[in-house]
This record gives structure tokens, C-alpha cells and sequence, in this order.
């Protein structure tokens, strides 16, 4: 990989970020809605109100004072401290982003493998029946929305004892390991299952759409004129050049996945960054919000940085 | 043509809902609260007594409107973008990509719930937000229409002829990036649809209003999914699924109308067509 390509994408995803932390500054101070007014109860008197914002530093000039202050402190990892729950913001992120991560990463893991096997097989022979029900099949999985889908397979599957709510039987001390993965493991199923559903169609025709392409290049005609079964032309030869576009499209889908997450953890009570944003939102908590904003944000740009290396890196058509 | 039936009938229930169900259906206004899909109300009732089909047929003239004026921005901002990047090129082109790059990257829901928590919930904030988040898809595919279309030999000769960039743009460019904004629009509509409801659910929507997302809000936070309510709960999914899928059909045949390369690679969804943008820029 060329030294320019690499430096490029590294100052755009720079840019990006420096942007993302603009922006997310910027949002609270020129929307309409005053921050301090949402957070006291009306009928504070004057004094109360300056004394609060002289507090929170928002008495200061917007620029640089403010701007000066907040840089300093998100550099060096402090969101300041949530409203709801009185603790510092970095330390509650950190604490729901583990479970966050464990339903996005099985749910990615799922759909990603599934996706392309039905993908190849759809793809492999276009046309067929196996075809047109998968293409169908992804076009409605793609239409409903995730929570909705997480509704139904509460009334579904809430009716064979599968628990529905949060990540732990609360009051359940587990004897051993064993037994406390096993009780964690039922509580990811179902979420992890829904947001797999949602995400397979996508994967499923990209990675169809991808085989179909790579199916018409001349050198599978080469391998097939060398005497190769048609499995063999697949597998060994169309699979791995169409498992690339669909690989890096995890690390584009992140925005998306993480969306799916964030309705889904609050359907199911999953202590996440989604139940997180969404009480956040309930109890007018800023600092949180902005936080899990900056980090969900340069997690996407991070991935989506990754995606354009891994590319750049297996595929030097594109490397520029 | 079946996603113009399926769009046809619901706008025909959302346009026609006050000749079917009278009024819209008030608090306490059905029997009982939570009833199961009966002759008398086919999809059962609500946590407060309502009329689960005729708060469908409301909630469609919501969803529906909000779908609709939320694209009308977005896709407005995303011609406006695309046309001046692709009509003006180098600094000016790269400035306006880098800042639809920027706003394609930034995680869209997560910046609506943001903003929306910032300037409350209401049915234009709404609209606004959706607006603003949802435009740089299309801005990117009008832009590289737009590029082709500057370098056409008819364009070139009317520049000759001494015409300038507003005559160029009215009379040249916008006539030949027209249809693909139609098709941009259409599936810009299922997005907007679909961040609506998302949102509604989060209780990020006017909670007077009744729109197919404040519908599944309330099915899901009265517990109707728990205790089996297949009416309540199926009801505004279903209707936003179809609807999804309408539109979504819709600009795939303009598509398929518009670019006859398309025509062998049937499998193509309006939003995989998108994300093809957006990954091979």
C-alpha cells in the first residue's frame, strides 16, 4: 500500500473526527433550547440559574473560552458528569459499552456468516428459486424495522421461557462459570438473534450481487475451460474475490448495526449504550448524550477507516 | 406496479380516514382497553380504548406527511449540493464531498436523538431533523450526474454560444439529473419513514400525535407484545413495512427505467443501489 494512500485516508478520518468534536460542541450552543433551563425546575429564581451556569462554564465566551476548555478536557477523556446518575460520564460509558459490544459483535458475527453462505448459493446459480426467495426474503427483512421485529419475537418466543428482559437473572448468584455464561448466553439469544435477522439480508445480496459480478470475469472461464466442476469454480475461485466487498461492509455498516442496537438494547433491557441514550434523553442527561454521541461517532469512523485499508491492503485496484 | 398499489391503497386510507372512522378515534371511545381483533374493531383496541385500524389510518396521514416534507428538504439540500459540487468542481466540489462524507459517516440516529433532545419533540422538529440528516446519498448521485452531464458536447456548445452558469443549470443540467431525483426521492421517502418511526419509538416525537411510530411506542410500552396482542402490535409494523417496501419498489423500476445496465442485476434493492454509491465514490 502506497505511503500517500495511506496517509490520506488516516488525515481524512482525522479531519472527520475534528469535525464530529465541532459539531457536537456547536449543537448545544446554537439550537434553540437552553440547556440550564431544561435542567433546573421552573420557578428558580435568577440568582440560582446565573450560579448554575457560572458552574457549568457556560457564563464564559463561546469562542475560545468554551471551545478552549472543552477540547482540553474531551482530549483528555472527561465528558464532565451525568445528571441521572452523578457519576463521570467516561466511567458509565465504559461500564455499558461491554455489553453494547457483546450483542453488536454476535449479532455482526451471525449475520455476516449466514449472510454470505446464502449469499453464495443464491448467487452461484442466478435466477433459481433459491435465488429469487432469498432476494425477496432480504428485501422485507431489510423493510421491517429491528425493535419492531424484537417485539414480535418477544410474543413469539417469550412463550417457551426465553428470558426477555436485561442481561442477568437479577438475584440469581451462579454456582460456577458454567452456569453464569449459560445465563447470560439466554439473555443474548433473543437480541442478538433479531439484530443478526436484520442485518443478514443486507450481507446476503451484497455478497450475491458481488459473486454474480465476479462470476462473468474471464478467468473464471479460464478455470472452468481447465476441466473444474462448477463447485470448485466457486469456491476456489469466485468466493474469495466477492468476500471482499462484503467483509468491508461490516466495518461501513457500523453507523447502521449500532442504530439496530440502540432501539433493540431498549426493548429487551439490555444494560448497553442504547438503554443508556435512551434514559439519557428521558432525564434532558447532556453530558451523557454528547459522550456516547463523540464515542459512537469515531467508533463508525474508525471502522470505516479500517474497511478502506483492508481494501486497499487485498485489493490493488483500488490503492490509487 | 405493486409497490403503486400498495402506496395507492394507503394513501387512499390516510386521505379517506375521516369519511371511514368518523373523527379521530378519542380516549376511551372503543369498549375496552387492550381488546382483542373483534368484528366490531378488526384489529382490537388500544391501551386507552381506541380503535387500533382507525388510529392506523390516522397514523398514516402522520407518517405519510412527515415522509414526504422530510425528503422534500432532503432531497432539495441534496440537489442544491450535488448540481454547485458537480457544476463547479475542484475546490468547491471537494469541499462540499468532504462535508457530505462527513454528514454519510456521522451516525444519523445518533445525531437525531441528539438534536431532537435538544429542541424537544414536535412534529416540525421532527420533519427538520430527518430533513437534514438523510441528504447526502442523493447529493452524491446528483453530483455524478451532474459531472457527466456538464461534459456532453450540447452543453459545451451552448457554453460556447456565451451562456452562463444559471442558464446552464436551469436549462441543461437540471432537465437531465430530473428523473434521478425522482428516483432518489422515492427512496429517500422509505428512510424517512423508517428514521420516524425509530424515533416515535424512542418517545422522541410528539406524544399527542399518532403516527405508526408513537403507535408501536405505546403498543410496546403498555407491554401489549407480553401479554399477546397480535393486533396492537403487527398492525403499525406491518403498515410501515409495506410502505417501506412500496417506495423502495418504486425507485428501483425508475432506476431500472433510468439505467438499462441495470436491468440483468434484478436483485439490486433501492438501498443497496445506495450504499453501492457509497461505497465505490
Amino acid at each position: 500500500m502506497s505511503r500517500a494512500y495511506l496517509g490520506g485516508k488516516l488525515l481524512h478520518a482525522l479531519l472527520t473526527i475534528s469535525a464530529i468534536m465541532v459539531l457536537n460542541f456547536a449543537l448545544f450552543r446554537i439550537l434553540p433550547g437552553d440547556p440550564v433551563r431544561a435542567l433546573l425546575p421552573r420557578g428558580i429564581p435568577a440568582e440560582q440559574v446565573a450560579a448554575t451556569r457560572a458552574h457549568l462554564g457556560l457564563d464564559q465566551p463561546i469562542f475560545p473560552d468554551q471551545f478552549i476548555s472543552y477540547v482540553a478536557a474531551t482530549a483528555s477523556g472527561d465528558f464532565g458528569y451525568s445528571f441521572q446518575y452523578r457519576v463521570p460520564v467516561t466511567t458509565l460509558i465504559v461500564e455499558r459499552a461491554g455489553p453494547t459490544v457483546l450483542l453488536v459483535g454476535t449479532a455482526s458475527l451471525l449475520a455476516i456468516v449466514i449472510g454470505i453462505v446464502i449469499g453464495t448459493l443464491a448467487g452461484a446459480r442466478p435466477g433459481r428459486w433459491f435465488d429469487s426467495v432469498t432476494v425477496a426474503a432480504s428485501l422485507v427483512l431489510y423493510a421491517l424495522p429491528v425493535f419492531w421485529l424484537g417485539m414480535i419475537a418477544i410474543m413469539i418466543f417469550g412463550q417457551f421461557g426465553f428470558p426477555i428482559n436485561g442481561m442477568l437473572t437479577p438475584g440469581f448468584t451462579p454456582p460456577d462459570a458454567l452456569a453464569a455464561i449459560g445465563d447470560l448466553a439466554a439473555h443474548l439469544f433473543m437480541p442478538a438473534l433479531v439484530l443478526a435477522l436484520a442485518l443478514i439480508g443486507q450481507y446476503a445480496l451484497f455478497m450475491r450481487s458481488a459473486l454474480v459480478e465476479v462470476m462473468t470475469e474471464d478467468y473464471i472461464e479460464t478455470a472452468r475451460s481447465k476441466g473444474l466442476r462448477e463447485e470448485q469454480v466457486v469456491i476456489r475461485h469466485a468466493v474469495p474475490n466477492a468476500l471482499l466487498p462484503t467483509v468491508t461492509l461490516i466495518g461501513i455498516n457500523l453507523g447502521v448495526i449500532f442504530a439496530g442496537a440502540i432501539t433493540l438494547e431498549n426493548v429487551f433491557g439490555w444494560p448497553g449504550l442504547g438503554s443508556l441514550i435512551v434514559s439519557s434523553v428521558a432525564s434532558r442527561d447532556y453530558p451523557v448524550l454528547q459522550g456516547a454521541f463523540l464515542l459512537i461517532a469515531v467508533t463508525v469512523v474508525a471502522a470505516n477507516l479500517a474497511a478502506d485499508l483492508v481494501y486497499g491492503l487485498l485489493d490493488p485496484r483500488v490503492r490509487g | 406496479m405493486a409497490g403503486l398499489a400498495i402506496l395507492s391503497a394507503f394513501v387512499l386510507l390516510a386521505v379517506t380516514a375521516p369519511l371511514l372512522f368518523g373523527a379521530p378515534p378519542a380516549l376511551g371511545s372503543a369498549d375496552a382497553p387492550l381488546a382483542d381483533p373483534s368484528w366490531k374493531y378488526l384489529l382490537g383496541t388500544d391501551e386507552v380504548a381506541r380503535d387500533v385500524l382507525a388510529l392506523v389510518a390516522y397514523g398514516g396521514r402522520i407518517s405519510l406527511v412527515v415522509g414526504f416534507l422530510a425528503t422534500l428538504i432532503s432531497v432539495g439540500i441534496g440537489t442544491l449540493v450535488g448540481i454547485v459540487a458537480g457544476y463547479n468542481g475542484r475546490r468547491i466540489d471537494t469541499f462540499l464531498m468532504r462535508v457530505t462524507d462527513f454528514f454519510l459517516v456521522t451516525p444519523a440516529l445518533v445525531l437525531a436523538i441528539l438534536v431532537a433532545s435538544i429542541v424537544g419533540p414536535s412534529l416540525i422538529n421532527v420533519i427538520v431533523i430527518i430533513g437534514f440528516t438523510s441528504w447526502p446519498a442523493t447529493a452524491r448521485v446528483i453530483r455524478a450526474q451532474t459531472l457527466s452531464v456538464k461534459e456532453r458536447a450540447f452543453v459545451a456548445r451552448s457554453r460556447a454560444y456565451g451562456a452562463g452558469a444559471p442558464h446552464l443549470i436551469r436549462r441543461h443540467i437540471l432537465p437531465n439529473v430530473w428523473s434521478l431525483i425522482m428516483a432518489s426521492s422515492t427512496l429517500t421517502v422509505a428512510t424517512a419513514i423508517f428514521l420516524e418511526t425509530t424515533l416515535a419509538f424512542l418517545g422522541l416525537a410528539d406524544p399527542t400525535t399518532t403516527s405508526w411510530g408513537t403507535m408501536m411506542n405505546r403498543a410496546f410500552v403498555s407491554g401489549a407484545a407480553g401479554l399477546g396482542k397480535w393486533g396492537y402490535v403487527f398492525a403499525p409494523g406491518v403498515a410501515v413495512s409495506l410502505v417501506v417496501i412500496a417506495f423502495t419498489f418504486i425507485g428501483r423500476a425508475f432506476e431500472r427505467i433510468l439505467n438499462p445496465r441495470l436491468r440483468g442485476r434484478q436483485a439490486d434493492t433501492g438501498a443497496i443501489a445506495h450504499a453501492e454509491v457509497v461505497v465505490v465514490p
